[in-house]
């Protein structure tokens, strides 16, 4: 273990000591950031109650020191165990949690929710849990290599979490989608958890089956062409995406899955006809769905006829996306101004429309600001990805951080009419537990790959 | 791998860059047309939390905007209750919006785009935009005289100043508490509007300017008079025959004048005389005299046909088209199609006191902005001069023998010299009459020009007279001014 590599003899709580002692330069501009971002956090949850209610109230007290706590225990555990880590993507990930929950607040408030009734609250536990998982996650994953030994594992684990809404009694259907699992004290997105699992999966796998997936057979219409062999995995993985489809009714989750796997296949093959054979496939499914399955039919005469009396009117129809519209046309360049605007006229404004909301009120700068903030995490990713020491690592950064950044493409392109409308939430400004969760085991993950990359550097150029 | 994670790169870039466009079409260039699309409420909700300006008169608000807990942000209060409604109309949340509210919408909600910089400053200091506000032309004791001049009665009273077009009072009864129809339960605002439109009285129906348009009767011949000497066809003092009763030609009806008589002795009577003592027969010869065109030509003069903005829009009054003989005789003295506002009629009699100018008349002192500085003053404007000097003299001489000496009797003022024209109009077999009265005050200098309906003979079927039952309110009226 690290801790005991050290050359001067020691008790541990002298090294404890020492380290707290010591932080490394990574550590305090991130916790420079982290402050920075809990200052910007505070100030929106200042607004939002000025603006909503002309004064400020006890309850964001306590939501912005509770997110400054949790923050804070999640950068302490770093400079014990991954202190190495990007010092960028903790403070990213807390101002983009602190925006949703500040949005999240403004929401109940014209909804008239509080205490535990408040989505807040329980935004704010969900990002506690959150955390601690990631802390757990990153402190016991010390070495990433372990977990491509368990791929047969992700893979299982994977599967059952995505089959987990369809088995009766504890599946449910929202919004058309059967996404959720309800077990009575507590429901989730299963398939956010899977996301991760499937990651991990792809990864491990590819790593062994690059080779043969890079042999290309005969050469037709000017391009080589895949081994007939060869394509059974990527079979399989649009079989899967093809009943996600069906069965739960999600074309964006579906897309999800897919898309992860066709880049990582991309990324570990070199070969760009996959991207031509798996969208070809994929596309292919989408048509026949969208002619058989009448619930995906409504969703794409909802994207393409929005503004259709008949489509506006349908049930499961372009309702919510149109208001979502009116409120991005509201907000204009700079935007109402928090608690300012109605966001709460669309439906699902705290979760799968949060972007509309704070399109209204924090304007297009806001959007934007908020997409440059993904943006900058991504590019983490990527760098993550590309510095990594071993192809493991590297393609497991890139499926990470491509997920993160599929999603957001998906949803705020189905909100903004890009694409049609998904049942996916928006990463870390969401109001949802098991998204939650997920997107900060994802930035455990990265956090730790990203720490390991310098780490092993250094120790290879003796600093 | 690396190549490969650079196209991934651009591969995201790429797919980010399409939000960018997307959201920056959305909340740039669709902007517009996203706020007017009728299923976007946040348009309303907007519209309402800007605070509305107010409407006053003189120095006292009636309608103003007062700060509310609820979305709407503030509720509309109209001091007045039913005095003013009339003029400043309603303003609802679900059921529309009338009167000067509508008229002015975009001044008192502060869109005008004379306001543009009022609505830079507002975003850059972080104020709610204000609306501009109005202040009336109307004068809030002789608006009330009026008012009670009405009573029960269900009708109109418009008074102008005839040099300037400012209307010091614009009633119509019965009236309705717009305040009961600006709250903001939709429910009730539903429940409320659908009980003024059911009910008979008709009290949504403003009555001044556009509600159904009235037979004039005998305050019609003021115009056909007007033709008659300003054309150069005829004088105070030409003559027509003088018969107790006359059969229209190509016709079976035979008319008679209100006394059932002959207009006073002789067998000719003078135009003078027969607009004294309100005859119909010589009217009916003088209009056959005249034909359609010289009659409608000054009709129009006067603002017939016309749509009036004061600035509510005013209904046009009606001079008919293609009438025959017959016809033509019927509605010189005010029947047949010939259907007119109030506003109309006192239009007329202020063409007549302004020395034969008609101003534009107008409800309107001044638009303030939200500090209650004028910004925009009204200046009296010219709408047209229907006749010449010596036309409005003559006129002028004959309406105050109508008064002192004639069928407007119940008019008269000690002291002071009143000019008018009442009007019995029929409205069909056994049908209460409409009962009128038109004219202006003092005579020599005149300061009020008025107009004065009464529906459904003023509850008397068809014994009461317009002499009888408006006159006496125009009195109260001229009064009124007259004490200011």
């Amino acid at each position: 273990m690290s801790l005991l590599n050290n050359s001067t003899p020691a008790t541990i709580t002298e090294q404890l000591m020492l380290r707290l002692k010591v932080p490394t330069k990574l550590r305090n501009l991130e916790a420079t950031l982290i402050v920075f971002a809990m200052a910007v956090t505070s100030a929106a949850l200042a607004l939002v109650d000025l603006g909503a209610t002309g004064q400020l109230n006890p309850p964001i007290i306590g939501l912005s020191l509770g997110l400054g706590v949790i923050v804070l225990a999640m950068h302490v555990a770093q400079r014990f165990v991954a202190r190495d880590a990007d010092p960028l993507i903790l403070p990213i990930v807390t101002l983009l949690n602190g925006l949703g929950i500040a949005m999240i607040h403004r929401l109940d408030l014209s909804a008239g929710l509080s205490g535990w009734q408040a989505n807040a609250s329980r935004q704010m536990v969900w990002t506690a849990i959150a955390t601690v998982v990631a802390i757990v996650v990153i402190v016991v994953v010390r070495n990433h290599r372990v977990l491509q030994r368990y791929r047969y594992v992700w893979m299982l684990t994977g599967v059952v979490l995505l089959v987990l809404p369809l088995v009766p009694f504890i599946g449910v259907t929202i919004n058309g989608a059967r996404l959720w699992v309800n077990l009575g004290f507590v429901s989730f997105q299963p398939g956010e958890i899977a996301k991760i699992a499937l990651a991990l999966f792809f990864a491990g796998y590819l790593v062994t089956a690059r080779d043969s997936l890079s042999v290309m057979g005969k050469k037709a219409f000017g391009v080589r062409w895949p081994r007939t062999k060869d394509l059974g995995p990527i079979l399989v993985v649009w079989a899967v995406a093809m009943l996600v489809l069906i069965f739960q009714r999600d074309l964006g989750t579906s897309l999800l899955y897919f898309g992860l796997f066709l880049v990582l296949m991309y990324v570990a093959t070199g070969r760009a006809i996959w991207f031509v054979v798996g969208g070809g496939l994929f596309g292919l499914g989408a048509l026949i769905a969208s002619q058989f399955l009448t619930y995906v039919h409504g969703r794409f005469a909802a994207w393409l006829d929005s503004f259709n009396q008949v489509n506006y009117e349908a049930v499961g129809g372009s309702y919510q996306l149109v208001q979502g519209l009116f409120g991005f046309a509201s907000g204009g360049i700079i935007g109402t101004g928090l608690g300012a605007g109605h966001p709460g006229i669309v439906p699902l404004a705290e979760s799968d429309y949060i972007m509309a909301s704070l399109g209204e009120e924090l304007g297009l700068v806001g959007v934007f600001a908020i997409l440059a903030l993904y943006l900058l995490f991504i590019a983490r990713g990527i760098r993550i990805g590309v510095n990594g020491s071993d192809d493991f690592g590297r393609l497991l950064a890139i499926g990470l951080t491509f997920v993160i950044a599929l999603q957001v493409f998906i949803v705020v392109g189905g909100v903004t009419r890009v694409i049609p409308v998904t049942g996916l939430t928006t990463p870390f400004l969401a109001a949802g537990g098991s998204s939650l969760v997920a997107n900060w085991i994802i930035v455990a993950l990265l956090l730790r790959l990203s720490d390991t990359v310098r780490h092993q550097r250094e120790e290879v150029t003796g600093q | 791998m690396i190549p490969e994670l650079r196209k991934v790169s651009i591969g995201i870039a790429v797919l980010f860059g399409a939000l960018f466009v997307s959201t920056t079409l959305i909340q740039v260039f669709q902007v517009d047309q996203l706020r007017v699309d009728p299923r976007n409420v946040r348009t309303l909700y907007q519209s309402y939390s800007t605070e509305r300006g107010s409407i006053l008169v003189g120095s006292n608000e009636i309608v103003e905007s007062v700060p509310t807990d609820d979305v709407y942000k503030y509720q509309r209060t109209y001091h007045g209750g039913g005095l003013y409604a009339p003029i400043t109309g309603y303003y609802t949340i679900n059921q529309g919006v009338s009167g000067l509210e509508f008229a002015l919408n975009d001044q008192l909600s502060g869109q005008a785009n004379s306001q543009f910089f009022d609505q830079i400053s507002a975003l850059v200091s972080g104020k709610d935009p204000r609306g501009a506000s109005i202040k009336l032309t109307v004068n809030a004791a002789i608006q009330q005289a009026a008012r009670d001049a009405l009573g029960e009665l269900s009708g109109a009273v418009v008074a102008i100043e005839p040099d300037t077009g400012r209307i010091l009072a614009l009633v119509s009864t019965p009236s309705y508490d717009p305040n009961e129809l600006a709250t903001h339960d939709s429910q009730a605002v539903l429940d409320k509007f659908n009980g003024l439109i059911a009910s008979n009285a008709g009290p949504l129906v403003n009555r001044a300017i556009a509600g159904d348009l009235y037979h004039p009767g005998s305050v019609f011949k003021l115009v056909v008079a007007a033709a008659a000497l300003d054309s150069g066809r005829m004088t105070e003092r030409s003559t027509v025959n003088n018969p107790a009763s006359l059969k229209l030609p190509q016709s079976s009806s035979v008319i008679h004048n209100a006394t059932g008589d002959s207009c006073g002795p002789g067998n000719s009577v003078t135009i003078a005389t027969a607009l004294r003592l309100s005859c119909n027969i010589p009217f009916a010869e003088i209009g056959a005299q005249l034909g359609e065109s010289t009659i409608r030509d000054y009709a129009e003069r006067f603002g017939f046909g016309a749509t009036i903005e004061i600035p509510m829009v005013a209904t046009p009054s009606i001079y008919p088209d293609g009438m025959d003989d017959a016809q033509l005789m019927m509605s010189s003295f005010g029947q047949f199609d010939v259907r007119v506002t109030p506003l109309q009629m006192a239009m007329v009699s202020s063409a007549i006191a302004n020395g034969g100018l008609l101003m534009s008349p107008t409800v309107v002192d001044s638009i303030l902005s939200p500090d209650l500085a004028a910004t925009t003053t009204f200046q009296p404007v010219q709408y047209s001069s229907p006749i010449s000097p010596s036309t409005a003299q003559a006129l002028g001489r004959m309406m105050v023998q109508n008064v002192s000496a004639g069928a407007a009797s119940n008019a008269a003022l000690n002291g002071v010299s009143v000019a008018g024209k009442t009007g019995t109009a029929e409205n069909g077999q056994g049908q209460p009459y409409t009962l009128w009265f038109t004219g202006f005050a003092p005579a020599n200098n005149p300061v009020v020009a008025i107009a004065v309906v009464v529906e459904n003979g003023g509850g008397l079927g068809q014994s009461g007279t317009g002499n009888s039952v408006a006159a006496p309110i125009a009195r109260k009226v001229i009064q009124a001014v007259l004490s200011q």
